[in-house]
């Protein structure tokens, strides 16, 4: 075993195993805070096994996109949402959790199980290693053309809804379209993007 | 079985991890309480797949790599459902004032 060998195999250990604790830790942690944090670092110990599969372009956009973009709103979204509440307790919580941990658990044991059992048709073709990215992009630009433009109106389609959900109502106030005398100069009036009433 | 691979690593430790992964996220989706953790689990299993994807790429489909073009669309839908699911917790909280899970049951009878 040369030095390439066992240092790759040391990294893939230690990713595996910050993926592995971070994401038991994102699921188990109280402090919501902590969790979207560790979310990052398991995002980013997932970049680093893409690198492992010769596959920097897809590793640079798992970055950007993940803990760059994703992240971020999640911490955006925990910050707007913050509020320190008591969560009345349910009765029979514990049965829950322990039956959605053996069904999962029961799952995991049939993941395991089919991904040793199966025989892979291995070793495939030999990789093509820092390629990689001009044949995405080769793919993207022939056969792949219609769901690349499809995932352009998609994301416009995701900006325009996203908007229109988490946006206040504007409103004016009553009184000012009622006044006969302001009717007149109710388009000269600025209307604040957000009102005082809005705001309540 | 686990002889017969190119690397250091098989292919089957890629797809324990991604497996671990994936059970962890559903684990979570089922039990949060708090809604953006929901969220987190979701993104949790999304990484999931992407692992498996990009590991069946690069070894079985080495040299036309259609798993890493796929996970490229795959990571695009993520963020567009990200987008929209905050949009609609944040919405949410504001009609109901709170993210806890076990009030949202407009819908059940």
């Amino acid at each position: 075993m040369n030095i390439a060998y066992s240092t790759e195999l040391i990294c893939f250990l230690i990713l595996s195993a910050v993926i592995i604790s971070g994401s038991l830790a994102v699921v188990l942690l109280e402090n919501i805070v902590y969790s979207a944090f560790l979310l990052g670092g398991v995002f980013m110990a997932v970049a680093g096994l893409y690198l492992l599969l010769n596959a920097s372009f897809v590793a640079a956009a798992q970055i950007l996109v993940y803990v760059g973009a994703v992240n971020v709103l999640i911490l955006f979204a925990i910050m707007l949402v913050n509020k320190k509440e008591k969560l009345k307790p349910i009765e029979g919580l514990r049965t829950r959790k322990l039956i959605s941990g053996g069904v999962c658990g029961g799952l995991l044991i049939l993941l395991l199980r089919v991904s040793i059992i199966t025989q892979w048709n291995l070793p495939g073709p030999s990789s093509i290693g820092e390629e990689a990215t001009e044949r995405i992009g080769e793919h993207l630009f022939t056969d792949y053309l219609l769901p690349f433009e499809l995932a352009s109106i998609l994301l416009l389609m995701a900006m325009i809804g996203a908007i229109v959900l988490a946006r206040r109502d504007v409103s004016i106030p009553r009184d000012d379209i009622n006044n006969n005398n302001n009717k007149k100069s109710l388009s000269d009036k600025k209307i604040p993007l957000l009102s005082e009433n809005s705001l309540k | 079985m686990l002889e017969n691979s190119i690397g250091p690593v098989p292919l089957q430790a890629y797809l324990m991890v991604a497996a671990f992964l994936f059970c962890t996220g559903v684990w979570g989706l089922i039990n949060s309480r708090n809604a953006v953790r929901v969220l987190m689990s979701i993104e949790l299993m999304l990484n999931a797949v992407n692992i498996n994807l990009m590991s069946f790429s690069s070894y079985i489909d080495g040299s036309i790599i259609r798993g890493q073009v796929f996970s490229i669309f795959v990571i695009t839908v993520a963020a567009a459902e990200a987008a929209v699911g905050l949009a609609i917790l944040l919405s949410l909280y504001r009609n109901r004032v709170t993210i806890d899970m076990e009030s949202f049951n407009l819908l059940k009878w």
